[in-house]
């Protein structure tokens, strides 16, 4: 078995710089289609899935 | 040929018989490697050879060997624990696991089998011992008969019903009707879990269907064998395709979501009417006077 995070945000991505503070990695997109983008890449990247917290920020948790 | 070797002989077969006859594969396909066939049918004649010949030393005034059937208690509680560690290291690489609830279940029904096939051999050499060897063999086929009958367990069409759900978006949760299972971020994936998706809903007909899906063994359970069932898209790297089951706490009523293959709604409800009820999710409060009492 592979050792692995879950449970925890890998990641976050938005467009909004006033929602979201440091602690994790956080990508700036420029618009909603970058942000799409750039979640699905990291998805497959880090075998995680994304969550809309539908304030204009997603998340990347691995269960 | 002596006649109490010809007894012995007969029991040794009926109960080798008997395991064969226990070992039919089906869809759960295991054990289907020739080896895992190889491994039980020898233990299922060891265990024939034991109990056939208890009656017949017993016969005799060897009262000592009726130990050797303690013996044999022994070495079949290993059986599942063999059984349970091949699953569980399975379980590590399988993309929808069975749960250890349901590797226990299997491991016990193993350790089971072996009983059954003593006991079968052991039926079998009283009756021919007594009757003849005719009536042994009858004796030891009834047997086998009565035995699955008695272990073919409950599946989940006896405590629920199924009916079809309807898979939607309200913004980023995906729901079955009003049930939530969970919540997707990515819009391509939201599309085709749409297109390809389907959801059902399991309704437990009274409290014991609902104690008995409450648990997340069972529920877990009956995902694996929809998966193995109807096939489901389920990649690494993609886990919003992930298959789930959810309830709605209020009515116990359960959601059940998966993209399978093939998009055949009766399939996907035939698969879970066909699944198993676990033994260690088999609760019962309606036996009680207060789970009735609280029932109504």
């Amino acid at each position: 078995m592979e050792t692995a995070i879950s449970g925890a945000i890998l990641a976050i991505v938005t467009t909004q710089k006033d929602k979201v503070a440091s602690g994790v990695p956080v990508f700036f997109a420029k618009d909603q289609e970058e942000v799409q983008r750039t979640c699905i890449l990291l998805s497959r990247v880090l075998k995680a899935m994304t969550h809309d917290l539908e304030n204009g920020v997603y998340i990347l948790v691995r269960h | 040929m002596d006649k109490t070797i010809q007894i012995i002989i007969l029991g040794i077969i009926v109960g080798t018989a008997a395991r064969i006859y226990m070992l039919r594969t089906d869809y759960r396909q295991y054990p289907s490697y020739p080896h895992g066939i190889v491994v039980h049918v020898s233990l299922g004649v060891l265990a024939a050879a034991l109990a056939s010949l208890a009656i017949p030393a017993l016969m005799e005034k060897e009262y000592t060997a009726i130990t050797f059937l303690s013996l044999a208690a022994q070495q079949f509680r290993e059986i599942r624990n063999m059984e349970r560690e091949t699953l569980s290291k399975l379980e590590e690489l399988s993309l929808v696991p069975r749960g250890l609830d349901y590797i226990e279940g299997i491991a016990k029904v193993f350790e089971a089998r072996n009983y059954l096939v003593m006991f079968t051999s052991l039926v079998t050499t009283s009756v021919a011992l007594w009757l003849g060897l005719l009536a042994g063999i009858i004796a030891g086929i009834t047997t086998i008969l009565i035995s699955m009958y008695l272990m073919r367990g409950r599946f989940v069409r006896d405590i629920a019903t199924v009916k079809p759900g309807k898979l939607h978006f309200e913004n980023s949760l995906l729901m079955v009707d009003d049930i939530v299972i969970m919540n997707v971020g990515l819009e391509d994936q939201r599309e085709k879990i749409l297109k390809d998706g389907i959801g059902v809903v399991v309704h437990p007909k009274n409290d014991n269907g609902r104690a008995i899906l409450n648990n997340l063994g069972q529920r877990q359970a009956i995902l694996h064998d929809v998966s193995i069932l109807v096939g489901n898209k389920l990649e690494v790297g993609e886990p919003d395709l992930t298959p789930l089951m959810r309830k709605d706490v209020d009515t116990g009523k359960l959601a059940l979501f998966v993209v399978p293959n093939e998009k055949d709604l009766e399939c996907v409800i035939e698969a879970i009417y066909r699944t198993p009820i676990l033994e260690s999710a088999a609760y019962y409060p309606l036996k009680s006077t207060i789970g009735k009492s609280a029932a109504d």
